[in-house]
């Protein structure tokens, strides 16, 4: 190949592969199809959330101290003027008050932490609700389950960072369930803390675990997972067209590309907007961490709230024997959380070991078509809710004007009484939606016009979907797709990427009449014949 | 991965490549990946329409915006006051406009994009074929090969002895990485968890150092007192509530500590048993001190007994007196450990 031709991105590009010989590789990456549906965008605000926690979190490095060493406050927040105060709070106050910008950044970085936590459990049920964690994608869904346990614990470590009072009640509560571990619960928090509550190295250790352990685990973990996607390709949703043995959608380079790296900046915008305009974690108002005081209303972040609702709601067994004491904390805290993480984590092998379902599947399932994992999931969100909801139940319990002791009974009676419930709901209203499906497709979409036959009867008019058989009902089978149940659903089905919010009609210009095969790759249901 | 060789969807002799447009050849490429256009429409197949242009314009203005917000940025972040004042409110401005701005400068570039994509860029979809399950034959076949001809050539099968040396070679080396790590964290728990700086004639001391008579306090108050030792206002074991009973409360103390209190005064430890945060909340009416944190409840006149939440066990009672000088002093160091239970608590 003559080196010295072409334009300048030619010789680069010739330079690049004379080296690498990775003209294919390239290749094969830029006509990568990734399938489209607003659900997939789950993982992608997780993962872009992340890129923002990593440039805001650095940014903020530049400017904190992790160090407990005590001194006397001088910045320019005037009413913290000489109170002692650890150097890691006092460097925290200087980022918010003393650094033009730095404000916003640390706002940023927090309401990124908060999204990128939900954004993980939000993807995690998408996954779970569509049976996108079955065979031949466990291993990613144990990934996955390492990463939402790393995003805790980050959140968690950098919680604690700025020493504040709430922080640092958090750190108080944290020691206290470290020691409640039987046997070696006082020997690990000791190892922990560097001695008894708080000593003076927990900031300093919990600081390098949030800037470099974690993160790096996680960037591991979301390298593995990518990878991992690549290997075995995006799952889709079923419909014409789309099978077992392709993935139908847009290509990386450039349809899908462009969306994604808008995508990346409209989440940023949007996390800008918040570090902008919502306060979050005013630190400056709760003053330094003080093992003697604490405000009411204390709440960690949201993600810790449930565990924070199980040990308000677990009642005061504890449990004495031979002279040693086993700490009622340890139940709800400990063991609670660490069934609950198992069941997650083995729920792939659980469910296909009780199915006896050994097939390999790209396609999703919808959830009314698996009533029972669908109720599963219910019950699971509807226990998480509860203990949740009683993270704040102090706060309810003021804001509504009732009882606080009857807000804990509400709790522990609901962790017991809204899973089975949520289950039966949510497995009857699957076979609700089932039979629904079913209905549509043999007598038609309600037209919402009434017909007056000769006999004097009304009856409404039905439009068949499809061909019908001799007795006016239709003939289609339900194959797992979306079936439209209004008319202007029909009419808007033309388009193969409907709107979430708002499905927008528009009619295929007439001198574009497209070809049946290309409608059946589309994956839109079949027009109903003329 | 040889695609280059079996690709089921290739044509069958090679083409021409140089005669190829680059359209003809990216769906060529496309093909050898297992990538099949199956639908491809430009947006606007005349090209100069004035509704392509309208589309042009759209995107070209959220660029535009993204242009003209950072400048706003910059302008803002050099201009605008930002100092805390107490007195001026002004600086309130800065963090939400540099978040608007910046947000705005964000969004016309995600916006821009997905239009560009949405209005501009043909309406492609394709389908690409899967490879899954089980590799090839030949590939499972000679690759389970070459670990089994691999593994015989070591003998690792065969040398028992050096199976068996390298084991406990690399078992020590592990316990080795192992040991730094916790032999430098390990930290013995000696006696801080089941004494606190109190002792036999340590002064009540409030958080800014001044000593407690019994004339301070009104029936029915609650002041947080420190032991007054060096650095015992500090001690995050010290906090205690000393609490003046009104005149129609009374106490039924713990066998053996019913003379814990002083007149009308019972002090308790601050240190929550549940998990350590400092109870503080005492409602004067009712008796009971409440933990904001998880709403443990301890009833006053019950000796600080827990009567609702979490906590399993009274808050530890601190025998006091007033020493010669009138000032309220300990007469010892809390009899059990304060604070949350542990493995090794009696």
């Amino acid at each position: 190949m003559a080196v010295k031709t072409g334009t300048p991105a030619e010789r680069a590009a010739n330079w690049t592969d004379e080296r690498l010989t990775i003209a294919g590789p390239i290749r094969r990456q830029l006509n990568k199809v990734f399938p489209d549906h607003w659900s997939f965008m789950m993982g992608e605000i997780a993962l872009y959330s992340f890129i923002i926690l990593l440039l805001t979190g650095t940014y903020l490095t530049f400017f904190f101290d992790a160090s407990m060493g005590e001194v006397a406050y001088n910045g320019s927040y005037t009413p913290l003027h000489g109170i002692e105060m650890s150097r890691a709070y006092s460097s925290t106050l200087k980022l918010s008050f003393d650094v033009r910008g730095g404000l916003v950044i640390r706002q940023i970085h927090h309401w990124a932490a908060l999204l990128f936590v939900a954004s993980l459990t939000v993807h995690m049920f998408r996954v779970f609700f569509t049976g996108a964690f079955r065979k031949p994608r466990e291993l990613n869904w144990l990934v996955g389950i390492g990463l939402l346990t790393m995003a805790i614990g980050e959140g968690l470590t950098g919680y604690s960072l700025p020493d504040d009072l709430l922080s640092g009640t958090g750190l108080r509560i944290i020691n206290a369930i470290i020691m409640s571990i039987p046997v070696i619960g006082t020997w690990t928090a000791f190892a922990v803390f560097g001695g008894d509550f708080p000593g003076t190295e927990i900031i300093g250790r919990f600081y390098i675990i949030h800037v470099l352990l974690i993160p790096g685990i996680i960037l591991a973990l979301i390298a593995l997972h990518l990878a991992l996607v690549v290997r075995q390709k995006h799952t889709q949703f079923p419909g014409p067209g789309r099978t077992e043995r392709n993935v139908v959608g847009e290509r990386v380079f450039p349809i899908y590309g462009a969306k994604a790296g808008g995508f990346f900046a409209l989440v940023f915008a949007i996390l800008a907007l918040l570090g902008g305009l919502f306060q979050v974690n005013p630190i400056w108002l709760y003053g330094p961490y003080n093992p003697s005081q604490v405000s009411a209303g204390s709440q960690p972040d949201w993600y810790v709230g449930f565990l924070d609702g199980s040990t308000r709601l677990f009642p005061s067994w504890e449990i004495r024997l031979w002279d040693h004491t086993l700490s009622p904390l340890v139940w709800p805290a400990i063991v609670m959380p660490g069934i609950l993480f198992t069941l997650l984590a083995m729920y792939p092998f659980i469910e296909a070991r009780l199915t006896g379902d050994t097939a390999r599947h790209n396609l999703l399932q919808r959830p009314r078509d698996v009533p029972v994992r669908t109720a599963l999931g219910a019950m699971a969100i509807g226990f998480y809710l509860v203990l949740w909801i009683s993270g704040g139940n102090d706060v309810i319990a003021a804001k509504f004007d009732i009882s606080l002791n009857a807000m804990t009974w509400i709790g522990r009676i609901g962790v017991i009484v809204v899973p089975p419930i949520a289950y039966l709901v949510a497995y009857r209203i699957c076979l609700g939606l089932q039979r629904h499906d079913r209905e549509v497709l043999e007598h038609g979409v309600e037209t919402g016009i009434i017909k007056r036959l000769p006999n004097g009867a009304y009856i409404e008019v039905h439009q068949p979907l499809g061909p019908v058989d001799e007795h006016g009902h239709g003939v289609l089978q339900y194959a797992a797709t979306p079936i439209p149940k209004k008319l202007n659903r029909v009419a808007g089905a033309s388009r193969r990427v409907r709107g979430f919010f708002a499905p927008i009609e528009e009619p295929p210009p007439p001198d574009e009449l497209e070809t049946d095969t290309h409608r059946e790759l589309a994956g839109r249901p079949a027009d109903p014949r003329p | 991965m040889s695609d280059q060789q079996t690709r089921p969807g290739a044509p069958g002799a090679e083409p021409d490549l140089d005669a190829m447009s680059p359209q003809e050849l990216a769906d060529y490429g496309a093909e050898l990946d297992g990538v099949h256009i199956v639908h491809r429409r430009d947006r606007f197949p005349v090209p100069g329409t004035r509704a392509e242009k309208r589309a042009e314009r759209g995107v070209a203005a959220c660029f535009v915006l993204t242009f003209l917000a950072s400048v706003a940025f910059i302008v803002i972040y050099i201009a605008v006051p930002w100092q805390f004042s107490i007195t001026d409110n002004s600086y309130a401005w800065y963090t939400p406009l540099l978040g608007v701005t910046m947000a705005l400068a964000l969004a016309g570039i995600g916006v821009g994009a997905v239009l560009w994509a949405k209005w501009l860029m043909p309406d492609e979809e394709a389908a690409q074929d899967r490879h899954d399950g089980f590799s090839d034959e030949v590939d499972t076949k000679a690759t389970s090969a070459a670990l089994v001809a691999g593994l015989e050539m070591t003998g690792l099968g065969r040398r028992s002895v050096l199976k068996r040396s390298l084991g406990l070679g690399v078992g020590a080396l592990g316990a080795l990485a192992v040991v730094p790590l916790v032999g430098g964290l390990i930290k013995k728990p000696r006696g801080e968890l089941f004494s606190t700086p109190w002792k036999d004639g340590v002064r009540l001391v409030t958080v800014d150092g001044r000593p407690v008579r019994p004339s301070d306090m009104e029936p029915g108050a609650l002041q947080t007192v420190f032991p007054g030792v060096p650095g015992g206002i500090k001690a995050p074991d010290g906090a205690t509530m000393l609490i003046r009973l009104r005149a129609d409360q009374k106490v039924t103390h713990r066998p053996g500590q019913e003379d814990f209190g002083w007149e009308d005064y019972v002090a308790y430890s601050k240190i929550c048993t549940h998990a350590g945060c400092p109870v503080s909340l005492y409602e004067q009416q009712t008796g009971r001190i409440l933990c904001p944190c998880h709403q443990s409840q301890f009833l006053v006149t019950r000796d600080a007994t827990p009567v609702f939440g979490p906590a399993a066990r009274p808050l530890p009672a601190l025998a006091i007196t007033v020493d010669g000088d009138g000032y309220f002093v300990a007469r010892g160091d809390y009899r059990e450990p304060i604070g949350p239970s542990f493995w090794e608590r009696p």
